[in-house]
């Protein structure tokens, strides 16, 4: 469905994606991961538009998509969450949603995209009602609210950017046990870029591991863990500390 | 109100505003309501795009094109204000997709948005100016009087008749607002003032957005110039051209109110209402005083009042629909730099 080759993005003398490769099959869930600074952002800039690579070829469905514009990538059936969850506050959570379905799946007609808009807001578990106001939601609606957006353009491929940060562990069983049900019942492709490896391990099919800019790992979860090379650069170092703060940090919050 | 209750409110002040100069026929107070109507309309067409936060200072340009394009038309070619009003409608919008495409192509926002636009103003005013031989030049340019047909020429001589027109021309301002308002393109136009990348992601050509409400705003407010033109039969390049008319578009949709339909009527209703008591009663002495209390209001409104006279007082009578006002603001503090 997407295949990548020798994907390269420079920001001046900096290498931010170096010659990575990679493809994705209909219906699996492909986790990517890696450090900050890895690239994962920059691979999903690309792959959704916001940036153009400096060189490489992306094929999806078949046709080059490299260098287009946004909206002409999300017609073509690529959606996309943001890592930080960017709300339209002037408009209520169903016009929100409702705008997504209507320009994300090329203007048709605006009865399809409130329709669009309704069954996607159903599927993340988001009130239908037209008169919400994006105000009212907190971390994980907001969340929820990116991914509705995203799955109202009726995306083919799912380009999800660490949809978890900032959850408690309950709220991230949730939303992974969405992103599986999303492929489950609508049969969309997903890419998944998380930093939280436990829940992601558990619901992806395929991981694909970066380190600055290169891919330096790919297969099934079990085996990824246990490649040496991986355990170096993202669990050996950052995991151990990361989580023992993070885990600190739940026990002073649920004090 | 909703629903019938204000399609019925609409209908009866409609109907009282088509009847009034049949029954009421003071010259001087029909010229003030013709000259409200048509200001009205320009200060509508100007916040069909001020209300997405692209303030644009380059209206006067766009307006100046209208008013001259048509009576340079008419005096150098004889060609009748009906051709002559779209082709400087059309010239208005050339010039509008070719500021705009630009700007809106590489991402200027915001205040440079305000620059590029104040700067067009300017241009529109200098070449006025200085094709003095064509123009007038600041003296002034008089469409040349119909010889024959009044409506060819689309010059009458009774205030009923302008009154008529003025309406007729601001009513279909409102109703494009509504049309606008109703769209998907106002979700499309909202969010791309909150978040361009955010917009685009969910599948928004934010360019040709951006284009499109430019290009209806620019045509409405050239109309706006040419229906002044018409009716004054009198223009100079400072009335409906220039930095000082950009500003005066600015001003009244912000007094009035730039997220309601009504809200640039409301303004041109405060604004002119000003200038002309401040004319009578203080006569020449008071020459620019209404500019200076412009200014002065402006900041106090901003600061104080950003939804504007009529928004906030629909505000208060109806308090479930609610715009937050924090990005109300960061819209109007964009107009800042000119106050």
């Amino acid at each position: 469905m997407l295949e990548v080759n020798g994907l390269v993005k420079r920001f001046g003398g900096f290498t931010a994606v170096n010659n990575v490769s990679f493809r994705v099959d209909q219906g699996e869930i492909l986790g990517l991961i890696g450090p900050n600074g890895s690239g994962k952002s920059t691979i999903f800039n690309m792959l959704s538009g916001t940036l153009a690579p400096t060189s490489g070829s992306i094929l999806f469905a078949g046709h080059e998509i490299a260098g287009l514009a946004p909206h002409r990538i999300i017609n073509r059936g690529i959606g996309r969450t943001f890592q930080i969850p960017r709300p339209f506050r002037r408009l209520t959570i169903f016009e929100n949603v409702a705008l997504a379905g209507f320009y994300g799946q090329g203007r048709h007609s605006r009865i399809k995209a409130e329709e669009a808009a309704e069954r996607s807001l159903a599927m993340v578990g988001l009130p239908t009602d037209r008169h919400a106001s994006v105000d009212g939601l907190g971390a994980a609606g907001l969340k929820k609210l990116e991914l509705a957006k995203a799955l109202a353009t009726s995306p083919k491929l799912l380009l999800a950017d660490e949809s978890l940060g900032g959850l408690d562990e309950a709220e991230m069983d949730q939303a992974a046990d969405m992103l599986r049900n999303i492929r489950d019942e609508l049969s969309i492709t997903i890419i998944w870029v998380e930093h939280i490896m436990g829940v992601l391990m558990r619901v992806v099919d395929r991981v694909m591991v970066l380190d600055h800019g290169e891919k330096i790992s790919e297969g099934l979860p079990s085996a990824v863990a246990g490649d040496p090379r991986v355990i170096e650069v993202y669990l050996g170092t950052d995991a151990e500390t990361t989580q023992a703060a993070a885990a600190e940090a739940r026990r002073r919050a649920g004090g | 109100m909703k629903g019938q209750g204000r399609l019925a409110a609409w209908g009866v002040g409609l109907a009282v505003l088509v009847a009034l100069p049949f029954v009421y026929r003071d010259p001087y107070h029909l010229h003030i309501l013709v000259l409200i109507l048509i200001w009205s309309f320009a200060y509508t067409s100007w916040s069909m795009m001020g209300r997405f936060g692209l303030v644009s200072l380059g209206h006067g340009g766009f307006m100046g094109i209208g008013a001259y394009v048509t009576a340079l038309l008419w005096n150098h070619l004889g060609l009748s204000p009906w051709i002559g009003i779209p082709v400087s409608m059309i010239a208005a919008g050339a010039l509008a997709l070719i500021v705009g495409y630009p700007c809106f192509r590489f991402r200027i926002t915001g205040h440079y948005f305000v620059l590029v636009t104040l700067a067009l103003s300017g241009i529109v005013l200098q070449v006025i100016t200085a094709t003095r031989d064509y123009t007038g030049g600041s003296l002034g340019y008089t469409p040349n009087r119909a010889s024959g047909n009044k409506l060819l020429a689309l010059q009458f001589d009774d205030k009923t008749t302008w009154y008529l027109i003025a309406l007729a021309v601001w009513l279909f301002g409102i109703v494009v607002w509504h049309w606008v308002d109703r769209s998907m393109a106002r979700y499309a136009l909202e969010a791309i003032s909150e978040d361009e990348d955010a917009a685009a992601a969910a599948g928004v050509n934010v360019t040709a957005e951006k284009l499109k409400i430019t290009l209806l705003s620019a045509l409405m407010t050239a109309l706006a110039g040419a229906i002044y033109c018409q009716y004054q039969m009198f223009i100079t390049p400072d009335t409906v051209s220039g930095i000082a008319v950009s500003l005066q578009m600015v001003f009244a949709a912000i007094v009035g109110g730039l997220f309601v339909s009504l809200g640039p009527t409301f303004g041109a209703i405060i604004t002119i209402l000003l200038a002309e008591s401040l004319r009578i009663g203080f006569g020449t002495k008071a020459v620019g005083w209404d500019n200076l209390v412009y200014g002065v209001l402006l900041v106090v409104f901003i600061i104080f009042l950003p939804k504007g006279i009529l928004g906030s007082v629909l505000d208060r009578l109806k308090p479930q629909r609610k715009v937050p006002r924090a990005h109300e603001q960061e819209a109007v503090q964009i107009a800042r730099p000119g106050a």
